[in-house]
């Protein structure tokens, strides 16, 4: 008789979907635009750094600098000028990020020394344009010191090479595509059902399923399968997309991905039944999923990384189930980790589903 | 046992109490009204015999039951039409039908016969989604739907609000058929002149049970004389009214106003006397009339 009644509540829950008006787009389009267009938009690789450029020296050097420079597909030369307090004006109207000003003699001073100076100035308002392009300016430059023989002084004998390993090319979108597919997990599994649920009590038909034999928990479960189900359905589309258009196939197992998931989503349903316990309006379980939704998001790496946070962030981040799936997925499409890897990962996914199942329970009990 | 019975029931929410003491017992197979204005407290006391709501004090059941202890049984055994239309609007009428049989465990053919009168009248739309139908028709479908598992005890919370007058008779009538089915029903309703159609009824107001009898009894427990006013300019004839000593009560009763006199036995000459008063203060042409209290008049002299 439960199963019966179980399936039948299923039937209604996927009618109802199909039948609403916007939930199967929001559903569907929402994160494939997601998949598509955040890899590309969200790349924190520069290009088009607007480079002015004082030459004092006019040099064959200088040129050849120049020229490898600009060649290399980082910098734009938006700016030339003859004196660097014209080229601070480039940068004062937006039209140059970077200023490298080569000294007067610098040809000269560089064949009789060995060793010579170049000014680096960067606009230091959007900080990481100016950090990552003057990186990018001194990389540059030390290469073509290497090329031509020189070394700085204090660097004699010394050379740094780095190799980059598991995504070679430091292919930005191979590093946000699996993290853009746990966020669509998150958002289907925990926060779509629960504003579910909360839309039946805000038309008090839950008042009727209430008086009724059906038990509580059938109902949540009528409520969570077909999300659950829509998905995994959404993760084997995102693999499918991550392929198509990026070339990327997980490294690791898709079990093991799979797995994962299937966890992350039960943890993630508890806390979206625990915040639809709390909210008796859309509206109220909206703002509590936004609030939990940003600061996860911020707080999961998988925009900035977690590494370059503040030691009190880096250690608000372990309370952050998202973070843990985020380097999980990393690791298994980039890295090819083995279960056994991770397995770190997959128990603290064990213990937030387990916390927030805990929490949705006592909420429901307390309203009871 | 398809009664009801409710023993010094009492619910506070915050400062407010919705309900103070109330017992009431119910017979099998009666059509029983709650009557009351809004706040009166019926929705809560619905509430707790559905066992959606834990009362403070006091102890209720329904065909027996205790509605703590045996709430899944009851469950099973009663139908509860709330005061907001809350089936699934984006089902079709026969789609909210066939879920709520399930739900009960049960088939809609199995139950037809007792649905059918209410059911046939909406059956031509029966592939219409459910927040596409009028009022009339959603109420007949609320009703269907609370039916279709043949409960015991039916609870119906204020079915005829917002509904037009003709469909209210209707409705009404439909109960009726349900009752001698032996159905125990249990209807809230804040219109008064719905109180005759009852066996009997409780008068509620502000969490208090006033009075419980049958509508005839309450009727006959009016024991002063009731007069009907009418006049041109009402509104000031009702000041005029009230500051004549010898009235006891005197309220605007739709197009009339209704008033009693301080003492049981009115004579010819009170009458004659309250009509010079009423000269007096220019008002000319007011007419006087002798009329049967009804179950409103009794609420407004509680």
């Amino acid at each position: 008789m439960r199963l019966n009644t179980l399936r039948y509540l299923l039937e209604k829950e996927f009618k109802q979907i199909r039948r609403d008006r916007f939930l199967p787009k929001i559903i569907f389009i929402i994160p494939m635009m997601q998949l598509i267009i955040l890899p590309f938009a969200a790349n924190f690789e520069m290009h088009n750094i607007n480079l002015s450029i004082v030459d004092n020296d006019h040099s064959v050097t200088s040129q050849q600098l120049t020229n490898k420079i600009l060649s290399s597909g980082y910098f734009r030369l938006t700016d030339y000028s003859p004196h660097y307090n014209e080229a601070i004006k480039s940068i004062e109207s937006n039209d140059a990020d970077i200023i490298l000003e080569f000294p007067q003699g610098f040809e000269k001073r560089l064949g009789r020394e060995g060793t010579n100076e170049l000014l680096i100035a960067a606009n230091a308002v959007n900080g990481t344009k100016g950090g990552m392009g003057s990186s990018y300016l001194s990389s540059i430059v030390q290469n073509f010191n290497a090329e031509k023989g020189y070394y700085p002084a204090d660097l004699v004998g010394v050379k740094v090479t780095a190799t980059n390993l598991f995504n070679p090319h430091l292919n930005y979108k191979s590093y946000m595509v699996p993290g853009i597919m746990v966020f669509l997990l998150t958002i289907i599994a925990g926060f779509v059902p629960a504003l579910n649920i909360v839309s039946e009590k805000e038309k008090g038909t839950i008042e009727q399923i209430n008086v009724s034999p059906v038990p509580k928990s059938l109902f949540m479960l009528s409520k969570l399968i077909p999300f659950w189900v829509i998905g995994f359905f959404l993760l084997t589309i995102a693999v499918g997309i991550a392929w198509l258009i990026y070339g990327l196939i997980p490294v690791g197992s898709l079990g093991t991905i799979y797995l994962f998931a299937a966890v992350y989503m039960i943890g993630f349903t508890g806390l979206g039944l625990a915040i639809s316990a709390i909210s008796s309006t859309q509206q109220q379980a909206m703002f509590t999923t936004f609030f939990f939704l940003i600061i996860f998001a911020l707080l999961s790496g998988l925009f900035t990384p977690i590494s370059s946070m503040p030691e009190w962030a880096q250690n608000i981040t372990l309370l952050n189930p998202i973070r843990y799936f985020v380097e999980a997925m990393r690791m298994i499409y980039l890295k090819g980790s083995h279960f056994s890897d991770i397995e770190g990962h997959f128990f603290m996914i064990c213990f937030f589903a387990v916390l927030f199942n805990v929490l949705a329970v006592a909420g429901y009990r307390k309203t009871q | 046992m398809n009664n009801v019975s409710i023993q010094h029931i009492s619910k506070k929410y915050a400062s407010i109490e919705a309900l103070q003491d109330i017992s009431l017992e119910i017979q099998p197979g009666e059509l029983f009204g709650l009557i009351g204005p809004d706040g009166a407290g019926k929705t809560t006391l619905f509430r707790i015999l559905t066992t959606l709501l834990l009362a403070d004090s006091g102890s209720a059941s329904v065909c027996g039951l205790d509605v703590v202890k045996d709430l899944r049984e009851i469950r099973k055994r009663v139908g509860y039409m709330p005061g907001r239309f809350s089936l699934y609007q984006d089902l079709t009428v026969e789609e909210n039908l066939q879920f709520f049989a399930t739900v009960f465990n049960t088939t809609i053919e199995k139950n037809y016969d007792l649905v059918r009168d209410i059911y046939v009248q909406i059956e031509p739309f029966k592939h219409r989604r459910a927040g596409k139908l009028s009022g009339g028709m959603k109420q007949k479908l609320a009703l269907s739907c609370a039916l279709i598992h043949r409960p015991d005890v039916l609870f119906l919370d204020e079915p005829t609000t917002g509904v037009d007058p003709v469909s209210r008779v209707e409705f009404w009538d439909m109960l009726d058929r349900l009752k001698k089915q032996g159905i125990t029903i249990l209807v809230s309703t804040p219109y008064m002149d719905e109180a005759s159609r009852c066996d009997r009824i409780a008068l509620m107001r502000a969490g208090k049970c006033l009075s419980v009898d049958t509508p005839e009894n309450i009727r006959r427990s009016f024991t002063r004389s009731l007069w009907a006013v009418q006049g041109a300019q009402m509104y000031p004839l009702l000041n005029v009214l009230r500051n004549y000593p010898e009235i006891y009560s005197c309220y605007a009763f739709g197009d009339a106003h209704h008033l009693t006199f301080r003492h049981q036995n009115v004579s010819d000459n009170e009458i004659n006397a309250l009509q010079e008063y009423l000269k007096t203060n220019g008002y000319t042409g007011v007419e006087l009339r002798k009329i049967e209290p009804s179950v409103e008049d009794c609420f407004m002299a509680l």
